[in-house]
């Protein structure tokens, strides 16, 4: 990022970088919420960014990047399924252990800050504007 | 006052509100990071200290600045309370163009006075 101190805008805009992540991860755990495999390592696992604080010096602000995206939560639950495609040859599957209820508050978490971040966004642009304008 | 000039306490009332509007965006930016410790800035005291030092802002700025004690602390060590950063946000929006309208106003005293209106 160089050296250069952050904007506000910055702080805000990377914030909803990170949120926007963390909003295509839940899309994804819910999308394979239920999806069976043949192998406990294929099958899908659930997916949650890493948030980490950083913070600059110069202006004294900080804001947020997705250190890493990692795969959390409980493992694939193995069931026995005889008739389905996807079964291994003892008639196994391994099916994603997605919990979609704690994905949906997420979702919905993660939109709240979101909305936060554009409405602080909003107001300093807004403010900036105001004070461009002084003595106008 | 001697060496505050023409905006008297506003040019550095405003430029606390700007910082402080950065600190508090730092806040909510920052809402769902674990372990992360909620900032803001004392005007009252940062403006005072400002005065006092000569106008040096940006120890004041320093000095003045403190860590929010959660009302109720989470298990993941975030002190962030969205609605304690929204309501601050909001204040110190309002209070900045409160600012902005004193600066105006002087502007406009001092610009009448040389057109000789």
């Amino acid at each position: 990022m160089g050296d250069r101190p952050l904007s506000i805008f910055q702080v805000s805009g990377r914030a909803m970088s990170a949120q926007l992540v963390r909003m295509n991860t839940t899309a994804s755990n819910l999308a394979n919420a239920g999806t069976v495999a043949s192998s406990q390592g294929a099958a899908y696992r659930t997916m949650k960014p890493v948030f980490r604080t950083h913070f600059d010096e110069v202006s004294g602000m900080s804001t947020v990047d997705v250190e890493s995206v990692v795969t959390a939560g409980a493992e694939p639950t193995k069931r026995y399924d005889p008739g389905n495609p996807m079964a291994d040859k003892d008639g196994n599957v391994w099916e994603s252990n997605v919990d979609e209820t704690r994905e949906l508050v997420d979702m919905m978490e993660t939109a709240r800050s979101y909305q936060n971040n554009v409405e602080v966004m909003q107001t300093a642009k807004q403010l900036i504007i105001d004070t461009l304008k002084l003595g106008r | 006052m001697a060496n505050e000039g023409l905006f008297g306490v506003h040019g550095t009332a405003l430029a606390v509100r700007s910082q402080r509007m950065g600190m508090l965006a730092s806040n909510i930016a920052n809402a769902s990071t674990p372990g992360y410790k909620a900032r803001d800035i004392d005007f009252d005291a940062a403006l005072q200290s400002a005065q006092r030092n000569g106008g040096n802002i940006d120890s004041a700025i320093d000095d003045a600045t403190l860590y929010r004690v959660p009302l109720q602390p989470s298990q993941d060590g975030n002190t962030v309370e969205l609605t304690t950063e929204q309501t601050a946000f909001a204040e110190n929006a309002v209070a900045y163009q409160t600012t902005l309208a004193f600066l105006n106003g002087r502007i406009g005293t001092i610009t009448r006075a040389l057109k000789g209106e």
